[in-house]
C-alpha cells in the first residue's frame, strides 16, 4: 500500500527573500521567532583586515561598512552604502499549533484529560485481565466528546459571519470527522475485536453512523406532501438497502405499494425479501453452521427472484433485488449513493460474506478499495489509515494517522488505550510502551505552550514513566509567573512531586521580582520558601535599614510570624528577635525585652553595625523609674559599649569626627545613664538581700 | 506552521541575533546599528518595544538574557571587541507609564583584542557566570561573585583555543556526575584539516578547563554549536552548524581508576548529517525538550528536524521567504488544509521511517 506524503511542510514568511538573505531564528516556549539576516564568518575578519588592501571584499564592506568609525574614511564604504539601510524590517512570530488557541476545542482537551486521567486509574485499581467492557466504554467516552466537540464548531461555523472564520470552523469539522471515523473503526476491530459474525454488524453499525445524511434525506422525503413522488424516494430506499436496513427500506416501500396496486405482488415479493434475510445474533442460540444455511437459502431465493424476472417490470425493485445478490457491477454502479470504498466494502461483505473472519477483512478490503477508487486519483491518506486499520496494523494506522493529522491529541489517546488492551506489545514488543511515551510527551508539550491548559499537561507527564518528569521539569519552569497565585499554582505542582530544584529556582525567582519592586515583605517571605539564606540576609538587611530611616517595620505580620523560617539565617533571626523585643517593649513587658535585647548582643545575633540601635533602644529602658536592667546586665551593656567604641576609635583613627559628634553625644547619654542604672541596680540589689 | 505576527522591529541595520528571555515573554534583538532593543508582550500577545539603546560601537553580534533567579540581565557582544552586561532598574513611575524600562550597564568586559563573537551564560547551577570567545581564539569565563551587585566580574578562566572562535555552548546538564563542560567552535577557514570543535571540562582537582575532546571529523568551519537539554541521561548530544547540519552523541567512557584526575574522554558517535541547506549552515538551536532542532542555512530557509522515537532524524518543517524582498506588512495567512492531510503539522511528521521495524 502507499505510504501517506512525508515531506516536510513548508511555511512562508512574508517579506523575505531567501534567494538574498539568511533567516534568522529564536526558539521560543510555544512559538519560533524568525527575522532576516544576512550571516557572515566573523573569525575571518582578521585575516580580510590584514589583507584588505590587496583582496577588497566588496561583500564584507557593504556589511561591515557601518559598524565602526574608522572604516568610514575608506572608498570601499562609499561603494557598499547604497545597499545598507537595508535593515530588517520584522520579526515574525511563527507558530507551531494553532488548535489549542481555540475555545471550542478547548473542551476537548479538557474533557479528554478526564477520560485519559481514568483510564490510567483502571491499570491500578483492576487488576483482573477482564477489562475489555471498560476499556469500550472508554473508547466510546472519547468518541462522545469528539461528536460532542464537531456539533459544536458545526454550529460555530453556521452562526457565525466570518468566512474565514466559517472556513476554519469547517476544516476542524472534516478532521475531526475523520479523526472519529477512523477510531470508531480501531474500536470495533482492535478493543471489541468482534468475531465473525459480530464484525459484521459492529461494521455496518460504523458506516451508518458516518453515513448519516440517508436519515436527513428520509426525513425531508417523509414530512413532504407526497413522499412517493418525492425525487428523493427511490435514493432512501436503495441507501437503506446498501446500508443493510431492512425494515426501514421495507417500510418504505410499503407506501409505494399503496399506491400502485397492480404492482402489488412484486412489492410483496420484496417485502419478504427484505424482512426475511437472516441476521446473525453473537448472543442468539443459532450456530456459525445454522445462519450459514439459512442465509444461502435466503440467498439463492433472491437470486431465482432474479432469474424468473419477478421485478422485470420495476427497473427500481430490480436494482434493489441485484443489490441483495450481491451484484458487483449493480454495487458498483451505486458509488454516488455509497460514495466510499469503505461503504461499498461493508455493504458487499453484507451481501456476500456475511461471516467475514476478521483475518480476511483486510483481502476485501484492499479489493474493494481497488475496485472503487478511480485507478487516477489513487488514495488518499484517510483511505491509507482506514485499509492499514483493516489490516490490523495498529502500527501504521498510529504512524499515518501522526503524519497526517495535525494534531497529537488523537494518536496519543488513541495509542495510550490501544496500550492499556495490551495491543501494542503483541504487535511490536520492542517499543511499544516507548510509542506510547513519544505521542503522550508531544501531545503534552503542545498543550503546556498554552496559557492555561498546561495543567492539564502535568497528569500527562505524570504518566509517562521514562522522560514525564524531566519533561516536566523542564517546562514547569518556563511557565510565565504573572502573578503570586499562579506562582503557588506553579509551586504547588512542583512541590507535590518533588520537583526541590524547581521549588527554590520558583521562589527565587519571585523573591528577586518583589524586591526589584520593593515589595520587600514578599520577597522575604519567596527567600524562606526558596531556602534561600544569603538572599533573606540581604531582605533582612533592608528591613533594618527601612527600620532605621522610618523608625518603623513594614509587613508585620510576616516578621511576627517567622517561627522557625527564623534560623534560615543569622540575619533573619536578628530580625525576627529584635522584632520581638519591639513587642515586648509595646506590651510593657520591659524585664523580658530587656533580657531578649541584651542577649541579641551578648550572644553576637545582632551584627556589630546595628549596636549603637540596639543600645539607644535600651535607653528608655534604662531611664524607666523602676530598675529593669539588673547591676549585672548593666555591666554586660556597658561591656558592649566599650567594646563598639574601641571598634569605632581604631577605625576612625584617621577620620575626621565632626560627623561623630552626634555619635558622641549619644555615647556620653548612654555612659551617664548605664552609670545612674547601676547604682540604682546595685542599691536596689543590695536592699533587697538584705 | 503558520506567522502568527509581525513585529515591526525598527533597527536600522540588519539584525543578528533574537533572544527570548526565560519564560517567553521578553525577547531582545541586537543589530548591525549598535542597539538592543528589549520586547514585552501584551496580554493579548502583542508585542511592545519598552526600550532600545545604544550599547557598542560596533555591529552587536548576540544578545541573551541572564536566568530570571538573577533578575533581568542581559549580555550583549560586538564587533567592538567587548561584551557588556545590563541590568534592567525599574524605574521611575513616569518611565512606566510610558511603558518604558531603564537598562543601565554593569559592566563593559574589554579583555578581547579582537571581535567577541558570541556570548553565553553558564547554567544557573554554576552561578552568575558568563562566558564569551573571540576571534583571537580565546573562552573567557567570567563571574559574578555577588549576585546582587552586577557590577563586579572577575575574569576566571582564560581558554585558548588556538583557532579563532565562532560559538560556544554550555553542557546544560546539572547533574553531579557531570562536571562543567563547554564546547567551543570555530570558523577559522586559514586551517584545514583540524577539528573545529573543541570540548573543554573543568576539573575540581586543578580548578581549569582542560579540553576533553577535539571532534576530529569537523574540519570545515563551524559557525554555531547548541548543546541538547540532558534530560537524565548518560550521554550529550551536540548539534553542529558547518557545512552541513550536524548532530553528535558524546557517551563519556568509565573512568579508569588511575587517571580519574584527568578530563572525562568520550565515545564520539555522529546521530545525524543532513545538506539540505545546500551550503554553510549558520545556526543551530533546540527547542526546550530538544524534540526539536532548529538550523538557518544558505539556502535562506529554517529547517526543522526531528526524532522519532527510534531516535531518526528527518527533516518535518521548512521556513522559507516567500520570495518578496523588502516590504514585510503583507498579510499572514494562516495556514490550516483539510482533513485529507495536507496539513500535517511540520513537527508531525516524526514517525516516519518507523518502517524499520516493522
Amino acid at each position: 500500500m502507499g505510504e501517506v506524503d512525508v515531506d516536510p511542510i513548508i511555511t512562508l514568511i512574508p517579506g523575505i527573500d531567501s534567494g538574498q538573505r539568511h533567516l534568522g531564528f529564536a526558539w521560543g516556549p510555544g512559538d519560533l521567532l524568525t527575522y532576516e539576516t544576512q550571516y557572515k564568518s566573523q573569525g575571518t575578519c582578521l585575516h580580510l583586515r590584514h589583507s584588505r588592501t590587496q583582496h577588497p571584499c566588496f561583500a564584507w564592506f557593504t556589511y561591515y561598512h557601518c559598524l565602526f568609525s574608522h572604516y568610514a574614511s575608506l572608498p570601499f564604504v562609499l561603494i557598499g552604502a547604497g545597499s545598507v539601510g537595508q535593515a530588517c524590517p520584522f520579526v515574525h512570530v511563527v507558530r507551531k499549533d494553532e488548535d489549542i488557541y481555540s475555545p471550542i476545542l478547548r473542551k476537548l482537551f479538557n474533557e479528554s484529560h478526564y477520560i485519559f486521567v481514568g483510564l490510567q486509574r483502571i491499570k491500578e485499581e483492576v487488576p483482573s485481565k477482564n477489562k475489555k467492557p471498560q476499556f469500550i466504554s472508554i473508547s466510546k467516552n472519547y468518541r462522545s466528546v469528539i461528536r460532542a466537540c464537531m456539533e459544536e464548531l458545526q454550529q460555530a461555523a453556521v452562526s457565525t459571519h466570518d468566512t474565514t472564520l466559517a472556513t476554519q470552523y469547517g476544516n476542524q469539522v472534516s478532521i475531526l470527522l475523520a479523526v472519529e471515523l477512523i477510531w470508531n473503526l480501531c474500536e470495533v476491530l482492535f478493543i471489541e475485536a468482534a468475531p465473525a459474525g459480530a464484525l459484521l454488524r459492529h461494521l455496518l453499525d460504523w458506516v451508518r453512523l458516518h453515513k448519516a445524511d440517508v436519515d436527513e434525506k428520509a426525513q425531508e422525503v417523509l414530512q413532504s406532501e407526497s413522499p412517493v413522488q418525492h425525487q428523493a424516494y427511490w435514493d432512501v430506499v436503495v441507501c437503506y438497502v446498501l446500508q443493510g436496513r431492512m425494515e426501514e427500506a421495507a417500510q418504505m416501500l410499503m407506501k409505494q405499494a399503496s399506491q400502485q396496486p397492480a404492482a402489488r405482488a412484486a412489492y410483496k415479493l420484496m417485502d419478504t425479501l427484505l424482512t426475511k434475510m437472516p441476521v446473525y445474533s453473537p448472543g442468539g442460540t443459532q450456530t456459525q453452521t445454522e445462519f450459514d444455511v439459512r442465509w444461502r437459502q435466503w440467498h439463492q431465493e433472491c437470486n431465482r427472484c432474479l432469474e424468473d424476472g419477478s421485478f422485470a417490470s420495476y427497473s427500481q425493485l430490480e436494482l434493489i433485488c441485484r443489490i441483495l445478490v450481491g451484484d458487483e457491477d449493480t454495487l458498483l454502479a451505486q458509488r454516488e449513493r455509497l460514495s466510499t470504498w469503505y461503504h461499498f466494502l461493508v455493504t458487499r461483505l453484507l451481501y456476500c460474506h456475511p461471516i467475514v473472519k476478521p483475518t480476511e477483512l483486510h483481502y476485501y478490503a484492499q479489493a474493494s478499495m481497488d475496485m472503487f477508487l478511480d485507478a487516477r486519483s489513487g488514495p488518499e491518506p484517510l483511505d491509507s489509515i482506514l485499509l492499514a486499520a483493516f489490516e490490523f496494523d495498529i502500527h501504521q494506522v498510529i504512524k499515518d494517522c501522526s503524519i497526517a493529522l495535525n494534531n497529537w491529541w488523537f494518536v496519543a489517546h488513541l495509542t495510550d488505550l490501544l496500550d492499556h488492551c495490551k495491543l501494542l506489545q503483541s504487535h511490536n514488543l520492542h517499543f511499544g510502551s516507548n510509542l506510547r511515551e513519544f505521542l503522550l510527551l508531544e501531545y503534552a508539550s503542545g498543550l503546556f505552550t498554552h496559557h492555561s491548559l498546561w495543567q492539564l499537561a502535568v497528569d500527562y507527564f505524570d504518566h509517562c514513566p521514562e522522560f514525564g518528569r524531566v519533561y516536566l521539569e523542564l517546562q514547569i519552569e518556563r511557565v510565565p509567573l504573572d502573578t503570586e497565585h499562579k506562582a503557588v499554582k506553579v509551586l504547588r505542582i512542583c512541590e507535590q512531586r518533588q520537583m526541590a530544584e524547581q521549588v527554590r529556582s520558583i521562589c527565587k525567582i519571585m523573591a528577586k521580582k518583589a524586591l526589584r519592586n520593593s515589595r520587600l515583605g514578599s520577597a522575604l517571605s519567596w527567600s524562606i520558601r526558596a531556602k534561600d539564606a544569603a538572599f533573606a540576609t540581604l531582605i533582612s538587611e533592608r528591613f533594618l535599614q527601612e527600620y532605621c530611616s522610618h523608625g518603623t517595620f513594614s509587613d508585620l505580620d510576616l516578621i511576627d510570624n517567622l517561627g522557625s523560617a527564623m534560623l534560615l539565617s543569622d540575619r533573619l533571626t536578628f530580625l525576627g528577635k529584635y522584632r520581638e523585643f519591639h513587642k515586648l517593649y509595646g506590651e510593657k513587658r520591659f524585664a523580658e525585652g530587656a533580657r531578649l535585647l541584651l542577649s541579641l548582643m551578648t550572644a553576637k545575633i545582632a551584627p556589630r553595625n546595628f549596636w549603637m540601635t540596639l543600645l539607644t533602644d535600651a535607653l528608655p529602658l534604662l531611664e524607666q523609674k523602676q530598675v529593669i536592667f539588673s547591676a549585672e546586665q548593666t555591666y554586660e551593656l556597658m561591656r558592649c559599649l566599650e567594646e563598639l567604641t574601641a571598634d569605632k576609635a581604631a577605625q576612625d583613627a584617621d577620620r575626621p569626627l565632626q560627623e561623630d559628634d552626634i555619635e558622641a553625644t549619644k555615647v556620653e547619654l548612654l555612659r551617664l545613664a548605664l552609670a545612674r542604672n547601676l547604682a540604682l541596680a546595685i542599691v536596689k540589689e543590695g536592699t533587697i538581700e538584705v | 506552521m503558520f506567522v502568527a505576527r509581525s513585529i515591526a522591529a525598527d533597527h536600522k541595520d540588519l539584525i543578528h541575533d533574537v533572544s527570548y528571555d526565560f519564560h517567553g515573554r521578553r525577547m531582545a534583538t541586537c543589530s548591525s546599528d549598535q542597539s538592543v532593543k528589549v520586547w514585552d508582550k501584551t496580554e493579548s500577545g502583542e508585542w511592545h518595544c519598552t526600550a532600545s539603546w545604544k550599547t557598542h560601537s560596533g555591529s552587536v553580534w548576540r544578545v541573551t538574557w541572564a536566568h530570571p533567579e538573577f533578575g533581568q540581565v542581559l549580555a550583549s557582544c560586538s564587533f567592538d571587541r567587548t561584551a557588556a552586561v545590563w541590568e534592567e532598574i525599574v524605574g521611575e513611575s513616569n518611565d512606566k507609564q510610558r511603558g518604558q524600562s531603564h537598562w543601565i550597564k554593569r559592566t563593559t568586559l574589554v579583555d578581547s583584542r579582537t571581535s567577541v563573537t558570541d556570548v553565553k551564560f553558564a547554567p544557573k547551577h554554576m552561578g552568575l557566570m558568563l562566558t564569551t570567545c573571540s576571534a583571537d581564539g580565546v573562552v573567557r569565563i567570567y563571574e559574578a561573585p555577588d549576585v546582587m551587585n552586577l557590577s563586579q566580574w572577575s575574569l576566571q578562566h582564560e581558554i585558548s583555543c588556538k583557532l579563532s572562535c565562532s560559538c560556544i555552548s554550555w553542557n546544560p546538564s546539572s547533574s553531579r556526575a557531570h562536571p562543567p563542560m563547554i564546547a567551543v567552535g570555530s570558523d577559522d577557514s586559514s586551517v584545514t584539516y583540524t577539528g573545529k570543535v573543541q570540548i573543554y571540562e573543568y576539573s575540581e582537582n586543578t580548578r581549569k578547563y582542560a579540553k576533553a575532546e577535539t571532534l576530529v571529523t569537523v574540519t570545515d568551519p563551524v559557525h554555531d554549536v547548541a548543546f541538547a537539554p540532558n534530560l537524565g541521561r548518560s550521554f550529550h548530544v551536540l548539534a553542529i552548524a558547518t557545512k552541513d547540519v550536524r548532530i553528535f552523541k558524546l557517551i563519556p567512557l568509565r573512568k579508569e581508576i588511575s587517571s580519574s584526575t584527568g578530563p572525562t574522554k568520550f565515545e564520539v558517535q555522529i546521530v545525524a548529517q543532513f545538506d539540505n541547506h545546500n551550503s554553510q549552515v549558520w545556526r543551530v538551536s533546540w527547542n526546550i525538550t530538544s524534540t526539536l532542532l532548529a538550523s538557518s542555512g544558505d539556502d535562506g530557509c529554517v529547517r526543522l528536524w526531528k526524532a522519532n522515537y527510534m531516535d531518526n532524524w528527518k527533516c518535518t518543517g521548512i521556513l522559507k521567504g516567500d520570495g518578496s524582498p523588502g516590504n514585510g506588512s503583507s498579510g499572514q495567512p494562516g495556514a490550516l488544509g483539510t482533513a485529507g492531510g495536507t496539513l500535517a503539522a511540520a513537527s508531525q511528521n516524526s514517525l516516519n521511517g518507523t518502517s524499520v521495524g516493522r
